[in-house]
């Protein structure tokens, strides 16, 4: 663990960063070992915000559980819907029709912008440019919220996804709405980009910090920007083609070195490819039905879903990563295993490796640039 | 290429020699935990595989064995899933006393190294082939109880140590949120909060009994 033969002659230092850390949002605590300014040892500590979702969920009919994975990463309430409607789709082979999978597509994307703005946000206040970007980010995230609680009714909780298909349809002027907002950002993204991209003092805080090299990033299981940011280009949009993302024309942006810049920025063409998704959904979406005939029966009575016996693992590219449902159904209205594979947690198996050597001052900014919300890693 | 469950079997069949496997829905089912670590070394390293990304670890309870559950893909060939699973009978093992001071290297010399905790499962670790595998593993350790033997670091991840039993277990023990106790029924009078006779007289009677309102357990898997 800690070696300490190059300790001979100086003092270790052992201590807590959180979880009252303004970067750990009280609820992460690093054991940090120090060797004057350098770390020579990190030991991540959660389970401060677990609730056993889990436990929840194999005690709930299916339907009712959708409520409860908003709250896993609380930013990407519609990605976090998504990958459990998909599992559930997988074990009872329902489809979402056209329509739906259009408006699952567009939400996805934007839920994508928004959490790529905090974590941009938060990532330049964690290096001490204290909340000028990040008011700059929620100015515009507050733009899609607004959309957000125009189609589910709820901001950030929105619970919008159903098995087969969405809750409610989206009126023209949402639509409009929506194409108004996608028109608008490449001015907005132009203006942050020249505040922060060749900002001196990002670079020299940023490159060459927290080198994460690719091998070990896949034989970790990081996945979504750090693992791309890395420069290997997986991502299951391209991959599994779930949903209509075979559809649409975009790139996966890759970054070269895997160090913090690269996450940073890797991150900011993300957002570009998001708005060109968006383009092509919004001009292509068709009109329909959003709920699929086989669906609607289990809407008013939940319990009455009794997927067949069997097993499904269903997994979307959500804004952090991989984000799977491994579900087991024995016949009756519960789940008899749900499990969530949460790409914040599996993300933090490299924290150590890319923090020992570097400044103490780094580890928070390491921490940021993987991006975990703890919503998701304690569960 | 073709990753079906029957090429897969037949593949690892004629290629590692003395395993044995089952099909077990859309997944292999290894007979003996021991070849875990031979299977997933194969399944990393052929060229025709090439399963270089293991995406999820995770165990399930079915009563009388618990199971690990081990889903592969690959980044490079951009294919998968390969679905591997693993039994261990649910058995009382010694395990390893591992508390933070012991993972950070001193052990103080008063910790006894043992410790027996009732219907523990052993299966190998899979951390030395994918290091993905390093939170999850102490995950489903910390929920279900399972020991993976080979990991550098099994403590419990999200309950704290010093927590007895395992939350996933089917036989753990929870709280019947339907059914009041005594304690809720003197909260709710205080409040001049009306409620049915009924429920007062079933808490009066698991009170006489000295009982808690537990949930019901599942006696027989529905599901194997």
């Amino acid at each position: 663990m800690i070696n300490t033969k190059s300790l001979e002659g100086s003092q270790m230092l052992e201590i807590n960063f959180g979880p009252q850390h303004p970067s750990t949002h009280g609820v992460f605590r690093m054991n940090v070992f120090l060797e004057g300014e350098k770390i020579c040892a990190l030991k991540p500590v959660m389970g401060y915000l677990h609730r056993n979702h889990e436990l929840i969920a194999e005690n709930l009919p299916y339907a009712a559980v959708m409520a409860y994975t908003d709250r896993l990463d609380y930013f990407n309430s519609m990605a976090n819907n998504f990958g459990y409607a998909l599992a559930v789709e997988k074990l009872a082979d329902i489809e979402a029709p056209e329509r739906a999978a259009y408006l699952r597509v567009i939400m996805a994307e934007l839920a994508r912008i928004v959490n790529h703005l905090m974590l941009i946000g938060f990532l330049l206040n964690d290096l001490g440019a204290f909340f000028t970007p990040v008011l700059y980010a929620f100015r515009e995230r507050e733009k899609i919220l607004d959309i957000f609680e125009e189609v589910s009714g709820s901001r950030m909780m929105c619970n919008y996804f159903r098995f087969g298909g969405v809750k409610r349809d989206v009126s023209a002027e949402t639509l409009a709405a929506i194409k108004k907002i996608v028109a608008g950002f490449p001015a907005f993204l132009e203006e942050f980009e020249a505040l922060l991209t060749e900002n001196e003092i990002l670079c020299m805080r940023c490159q060459n910090v927290g080198v994460l090299p690719a091998d070990l990033a896949v034989n970790a299981g990081i996945t979504g920007p750090v693992l791309r940011a890395s420069g290997v280009n997986y991502d299951l949009r391209k991959v599994d083609a779930y949903g209509l993302y075979d559809r649409f024309d975009f790139k996966v942006p890759l970054g070269k070195k895997g160090d913090v810049y690269d996450r940073y920025y890797v991150r900011v063409l993300e957002m570009r490819e998001s708005l060109k998704i968006l383009e092509q959904a919004l001009a292509k979406i068709p009109q329909g039905d959003i709920l699929n005939k086989k669906a609607l029966p289990f809407l008013k009575a939940p319990r009455n879903f009794k997927p067949a016996v069997g097993e499904a693992y269903g997994r979307i590219e959500s804004p952090k990563g991989e984000l799977g449902y491994y579900l087991v159904s024995d016949g009756t209205p519960q789940p008899w295993r749900y499990h969530v594979r949460a790409p914040s947690l599996i993300n933090l198996t490299v924290l150590e490796d890319m923090c020992v050597g570097q400044k103490v001052a780094d580890a928070i900014i390491i921490l940021g640039s993987i991006d975990i919300v703890l919503g998701e890693t304690d569960r | 290429m073709d990753l079906s469950v029957e090429t897969v079997k037949k593949e690892l069949e004629t290629k590692v020699p003395g395993l044995k496997l089952r099909k077990v829905r859309d997944s292999l089912l290894i007979e003996d935990a021991k070849d875990l670590t031979r299977v997933a070394s194969f399944l990393k390293t052929s060229p025709a595989f090439r399963l270089d990304y293991l995406s999820s670890v995770t165990g399930s309870d079915y009563l009388t064995y618990l199971e690990s559950v081990y889903h592969l893909y690959s980044i490079e060939k951009k294919h998968g899933p390969v679905v591997l699973r693993v039994r261990a009978p649910k058995t009382t093992v010694p395990i390893p006393i591992n508390c933070s001071t012991a993972a950070m290297g001193a052990v103080p010399a008063t910790v006894p190294q043992q410790k027996i905790i009732a219907g523990t499962a052993k299966i190998p670790s899979l951390v030395p082939v994918y290091r993905s595998a390093e939170l999850q593993e102490r995950e489903v350790y910390d929920m279900f109880g399972i020991i993976f033997e080979g990991h550098p670091d099994l403590r419990r991840i999200f309950m704290w140590e010093g927590f007895e039993g395992y939350p996933l277990r089917k036989d753990y023990e929870q709280e019947d949120t339907e059914v009041l106790e005594a304690a809720d029924i003197a909260w709710l009078d205080a409040r001049h909060i009306a409620v049915p006779n009924e429920l007062k007289e079933k808490a009066k009677e698991l009170q006489a009994a000295g009982k808690r309102a537990v949930a019901r357990k599942p006696e027989k898997p529905r599901i194997a």
